[in-house]
């Protein structure tokens, strides 16, 4: 389906680029959320300035924000727990329902789009068999559209669990959905 | 002698001892033992602009802070979401020191209480660049108490953010930063006066405050040599789209698109014609093929009826379909809009239905019109640019390819639905599955 112009196009950005550091190793979850966010909230002049970061922290502990987490951020933060989920809402990246293991978000923004951002897309919801916004049975992928990442040069962007995979053309979406399913322990 | 400025090397800096083995914080040693008014004097004198969008001269609003009231401080925006924009990024990722060194000399100069870095919450690769470079500066003593001596205590916190194009408005910005919905203010006052916490603040852009060490080096009058009369010094544009090489490309501001589409980015590929040129950010208004000759400084482009806005230039061939891309525009700004306002809440959604109703053959004549007149009743009437950044590029794809919306409408469809990238993202029967 690829174009020759969209190949040249895409043997630049690999050309230009930057290299990636590795991921940093995942925070250690040794102690109480509730003293993790505390800790968060001594850097800012007033704790309030903290309800993204605390949010985030409850997430990571949840896997997504469930009413639960919004009492534990409310009482560490002194806050109520519905102010906590207006402000949670107004952000795209806090899931106020569950997801799946691995979250698959597809940039389909303007240059996305102009190097084959949709056929990306087409790709992932034909080998996961779910349409953009679902999640697979096994619980494995929710697969979402989102707007500009900011990687618009070295598109189709594509983000898993946070991690940027650019250019991610559609023909390389098979080989690493098996990957990762093979990884979950096929 | 190279061009650049900020990325004139290969490669990163992210280490410390990389970055200072090429000259690194000699410049932040220089300011501490400057007179505060002097850093902002030389800035000023730079001709410096910020290179968030808005293009307003750096040391001018540096000067608006209240010397006096305290506390103050200095927020530096990486937000980074202006669809097809992606050099803040680029900066953190490769050269990290600049932006710290950056950050503590402005924030000397403005007697800043503390500094915040906003970034978004997609980059976080870049959070951990960050934070690794800002612990790697606490640990040489160019952060924390006392800064080498000066008596200046100097406190960053980065601070990611959750995923709202509308928190890189600098007001909505700071309602994030404290905690609350990232919802626009209305100015004024302005974050000079009343900002972070009702304190004097200084808001600015990551590649402004990551240029600051190499005036302070190298002199105001040096980097207002660069450049043109208005457009002082350098910029990193984003090229993206229907290029051979898009990337981030740092030019001075005498340059041309073309100097930048063709001899940086090499032009479209093989087989295909240019067919528009989104010169500033997906908020800004398309130009023409034969617009390429345009200068790349915030004068030239303005006179050929756009904007340089965040720097991100985006190319288009002939493929692709102008009434998806402007419905795409549409879309995106729809998704942001933060609901404050009812000409943008209401506008913006009403424009891109009509939009879809274009693409999808079903608009009727008089719809074309009533498009425009949307367009305007939103411009100039939102508390916050964010209405206009979808009313100005929808109007300027309307009015620059007519034509091809009316072919819509005449042929009760798209024409372009074979050929178009956006189609199998509107038409799901082009669906492109590999095989
Ligand atoms: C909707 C909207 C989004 C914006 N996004 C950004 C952004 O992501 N980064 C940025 O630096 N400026 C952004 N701006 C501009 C900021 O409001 C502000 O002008 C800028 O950060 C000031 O820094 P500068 O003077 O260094 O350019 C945005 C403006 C608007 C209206
Ligand atoms: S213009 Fe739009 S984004 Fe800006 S304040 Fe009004 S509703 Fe919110
Ligand atoms: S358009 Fe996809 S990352 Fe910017």
């Amino acid at each position: 389906m690829s174009d020759p112009s969209t190949e040249q196009t895409l043997a630049g950005a690999r050309e230009t680029r930057p290299s990636m550091p590795a991921p940093a190793p995942e925070p250690p979850r040794d102690r109480p959320l509730r003293d993790r966010i505390l800790d968060v909230a001594a850097l800012y002049p007033e704790s309030r300035s903290a309800i993204i970061p605390a949010l985030r922290l409850a997430q990571e502990e949840h896997g997504w924000l469930p009413e639960e987490a919004f009492d534990e951020v409310a009482d560490a933060l002194e806050l109520t727990p519905g102010y906590c989920k207006a402000v949670a809402s107004f952000y795209d990246m806090f899931r106020l329902q569950p997801v799946g293991r691995h979250e698959v978000c597809v940039c389909t923004s303007l240059a996305c789009t102009l190097v084959g951002a949709a056929d990306t897309l087409r790709a992932f919801e034909h080998e996961l068999g779910v349409e953009a916004g679902g999640s697979t049975e096994d619980g494995l992928f929710t697969l979402r559209t989102v707007e500009c990442y900011g990687g618009c040069g070295w598109g189709p962007v594509v983000a898993i669990d946070e991690r940027y995979h650019e250019p991610l053309p559609a023909n390389e979406v098979v080989p690493l959905i098996e990957r990762l399913r093979s990884e979950a322990g096929g | 002698m190279s061009d650049r400025i900020l990325l004139d090397f290969e490669g990163d800096r992210r280490e410390i001892a990389d970055y200072e083995a090429a000259g690194g914080y000699e410049s932040l040693k220089r300011a501490l033992k400057m007179e505060a008014t002097d850093i902002v004097g030389m800035v000023d004198k730079s001709g410096l602009r910020g290179r968030g969008g808005a293009g307003f001269p750096t040391g001018r609003k540096a000067s608006f802070l209240p010397s006096d009231r305290k506390p103050a401080y200095l927020c530096v925006n990486a937000d980074e979401s202006e669809p097809c924009t992606f050099k803040d990024r680029e900066i953190m990722l490769r050269n990290p020191h600049a932006l710290i060194e950056g950050i503590v000399t402005m924030s000397f100069a403005i007697g800043a209480t503390s500094a915040f870095i906003y970034i978004r919450g997609e980059y976080r690769t870049e959070f951990e660049v960050l934070m690794r470079a800002a612990e790697q500066a606490r640990a040489r003593g160019y952060i924390g108490r006392n800064v080498l001596g000066s008596g200046y205590d100097a406190t960053i916190v980065i601070h990611r953010g959750a995923g709202a194009y509308i928190c890189g408005e600098e007001t909505a910005l700071l309602s994030s930063l404290e905690g609350e919905r990232g919802q626009p203010r209305s100015k004024p006052p302005f974050p000079a006066v009343a900002g972070l916490y009702a304190s004097p603040t200084l808001v600015n852009n990551v590649e402004t405050i990551a240029t600051v060490p190499f005036i302070i080096e190298k002199g105001g009058e040096w980097y207002a040599e660069i450049g043109t009369e208005r457009s002082k010094g350098t910029r990193v544009f984003s090229l993206a789209g229907n290029v051979k090489r898009p990337g981030n490309y740092e030019l001075p501001l005498t340059r041309t698109l073309r100097d930048l589409i063709e001899g940086e980015g090499g032009g479209v590929p093989d087989g295909r014609t240019l067919k528009a040129i989104i010169p500033g950010g997906s908020s800004t208004p398309v130009l023409l093929p034969d617009q390429i000759d345009t200068g790349l400084d915030y004068e030239s482009i303005a006179a050929a009826g756009s904007m340089a806005g965040s720097g991100s230039v985006t190319i288009v061939d002939d493929r692709t379909c102008i009434v998806q891309l402007a419905l795409r525009t549409a879309e995106f700004y729809v998704h942001e809009s933060c609901g404050k306002c009812t000409p943008c809440r209401e506008g913006t959604r009403w424009g891109q239905e009509i939009l879809r109703r274009i693409e999808m053959g079903e608009a009727r004549q008089d719809e074309l019109d009533l498009l425009l007149n949307v367009c305007d009743r939103i411009l100039g009437n939102c508390l916050c640019p964010l209405g206009d950044a979808m009313a100005m590029p929808v109007a300027a794809f309307v009015t620059r390819f007519r034509d091809e919306f009316q072919r819509h409408i005449d042929e009760g469809g798209c024409p372009f639905v074979e050929t178009s990238p956006f189609s199998s993202y509107y038409h799901h029967d082009h669906a492109g599955v590999p095989g």
